[in-house]
């Protein structure tokens, strides 16, 4: 069975779409780094399938791009996450309300 | 069979020194039995910075000669534009380098972390300036942000720090997702993610269905309007701004812009040039939220570093107006704009870090009253500071506004022209407010604050650097015009 490419597509903007709005909504901030992780994934997901259909390797060289950077974003995210989580004991991002605004 | 791409090293060479610098500090730090000196490392770092800034001058003797290339398989572009926006990052390093130490003193948080971060994050926004093909720009954009991310978060004795940190951190990575999206959708409309064959797709063909050009160009355009802090994208700016370590303020507002402008203009106006009347309406939003917000919200502000994140937010309007005239002239001056604001707001950071005293946090606009009058040099410094923020006559921002304006008004667009000059008297109020707090009557029993000797110089250097060129300031608009004209196609 072949499998259009636009679905894949919709998937991947399905995707990107649930960790947009996991990211606006939620307020655990490990929640809202699995969904940054979820958007990027989603973007993975697109460059393959248009790699594919364009039978152009450079879709597929990006992907590694960007699951590169998305590791070396989370740990520094962790880090900081960390950070605070000594000083408060919450990754809720309401309890930080030092700043207004 | 894989083909490994020719590699020109001058035009690679300044992301090389950063970043080789960086690690080389890394490693011997690790390695190691006692500990680096922070002083060795600044002295190391600023020679780094200043070797760039000689590369880049080599550059672009090279590029007057030889003309403007691309090199590893059209990855990286050797052009005067880039050249320039790499000397106006090795400046900005130079200056927080020097800020940061004086602070790190100041606040016992002495170490070389902010060194080897400033160093790498640098070679970030110069490789944003210097790319042609939009996952460089997205790498660019992450090996900045991420050593910002950290950079923010340095100060350990204040919670507001980290909580900026992650603030900057969550909304960042939200950038960085939409950004490289944008990326995928164009690369599937156009079979490319090369900016240069990019321009040329759109050249050549006519999109009988551009629904998925437009998504991607549209999304990359929201995921720079974030970088550089445009309304409504700009939320984050006023909290990140107040709880980063000072310097480390002034360098987020100057290279961060830098490195996000130019690859902002290589991606709108190389790389979807042929579209610009698409974009314009968006850009044409952005600006006028920008500068009206901007303005409108910084005179409600008390807390200076606040103020000072507002006043950029209306400076990026500013810098905004040379892409939507999009011609030659626009280009030269949104460069100048971006150039001249480096030293100016990275001095002003200098002179607030100062204020903040040991603990980072005297930022309230009452802390400055009466210190025109207690220390006059000092006052007057940043009073210039200020009236070149302002666009003052006789300073350099009054030339800087000028010519933005003035491309704006030559590629039709008098509104806009109009609209961003009214924001920019409403600006003026809050620096004025500002000015007149300064020679304020002082208060009776208040401390001299000490100028240390490297932020003592970088505060000079900025002050010059607004006087010299407010009144001659043909040398730095002739390199930018230059620039320009090397970068068109």
């Amino acid at each position: 069975m072949n499998v259009p490419a636009a679905w894949y597509l919709v998937l991947a903007a399905v995707l990107f779409g649930i960790g947009g709005y996991g990211l606006v909504t939620r307020r655990s901030a490990l929640i809202m780094f699995m969904c940054l992780e979820l958007m990027l994934n989603a973007v993975n997901l697109t460059f393959v399938t248009f790699s594919r259909t364009l039978s152009d390797i450079g879709g597929q060289a990006s992907v590694f791009f960007v699951m590169v950077v998305a590791a070396a974003e989370v740990t520094v995210g962790l880090g900081i996450v960390v950070a605070i989580f000594r000083r408060r004991s919450t990754t809720s991002v309401d309890e930080l309300s030092e700043m207004k605004g | 069979m894989i083909k490994i791409p020719s590699v020109h090293y001058l035009a690679i060479a300044p992301v090389l020194i950063f970043f080789g610098a960086s690690l080389a500090l890394l490693v011997t730090s690790a390695l190691r039995r006692s500990r680096l000196s922070a002083t060795a490392a600044t002295v190391f770092s600023a020679k780094c910075s200043l070797a760039v800034v000689v590369v880049a001058v080599f550059q672009w003797l090279y590029v007057s000669q030889h003309g403007a290339s691309e090199t590893i398989s059209h990855a990286i572009v050797l052009d005067r534009f880039g050249s320039m926006a790499t000397v106006a990052v090795a400046l900005g390093t130079l200056l927080t380098i020097l800020v940061a130490r004086d602070w790190a003193i100041r606040t016992k948080l002495l170490g070389i972390e902010n060194h080897i971060l400033i160093m790498a994050t640098s070679a970030g926004a110069i490789m944003m300036a210097v790319a042609n093909d939009l996952v460089v720009i997205f790498l660019g954009l992450e090996i900045l942000s991420i050593g910002l991310y950290v950079l923010v978060a340095m100060d350990r004795h204040r919670a507001r720090s980290a909580e900026a940190a992650l603030k900057y951190f969550l909304l960042g990575g939200l950038a960085a997702a939409v950004f490289i999206y944008g990326v995928a959708i164009l690369y599937g409309a156009t079979g490319t993610t090369t900016i240069s064959t990019m321009s040329l797709f759109f050249a050549a063909n006519y999109l009988l269905h551009p629904g998925l050009a437009y998504l991607g160009g549209a999304l990359i355009l929201i995921a720079f309007a974030f970088k550089v802090a445009a309304v409504p994208f700009h939320n984050w700016a006023p909290d990140v701004y107040e709880g980063a370590p000072t310097p480390i303020t002034g360098y987020m507002a100057a290279v961060v812009k830098v490195g996000a402008f130019l690859g902002f203009i290589r991606v709108i106006l190389s790389g979807l040039g042929t579209n610009l009347d698409t974009w314009r309406p968006l850009l044409f939003a952005l600006i006028v939220l920008s500068t009206i917000v901007g303005a409108s919200v910084g005179l409600t502000q008390r807390n200076v570093k606040r103020l000072l994140a507002y006043s950029s937010i209306n400076q990026a309007g500013f810098m905004l107006l040379g892409l939507w005239a999009g011609t030659g002239r626009g280009i030269a001056s949104t460069l100048f704009f971006v150039c001249t604001y480096v030293p100016v707001i990275i001095a002003t950071f200098a002179i607030v870090g100062l204020v903040g005293g040991a603990t980072d946090d005297q930022h309230d606009i009452e802390s400055y009253r009466g210190l025109g009058r207690r220390q006059p040099w000092l006052g007057a410094a940043l009073a210039l500071l200020l009236l070149s923020q302002l666009g003052a006559p006789f300073t350099l921002g009054f030339f800087a506004k000028f010519s933005v304006v003035a491309a704006v008004m030559d590629a039709g667009g008098t509104t806009l022209g109009v609209i961003t000059m009214i924001s920019a008297a409403i600006a003026a109020a809050f620096y004025l407010r500002w000015t007149q707090i300064l020679f304020a009557d002082p208060e009776p029993d208040q401390a001299r604050l000490k100028v240390p000797g490297a932020t003592g110089f970088v505060i000079a250097f900025g002050v010059a650097v607004v006087v010299v060129f407010g009144i001659w300031p043909t040398p730095i608009m002739w390199l930018c015009q230059h620039a320009a004209i090397s970068f068109l196609p």
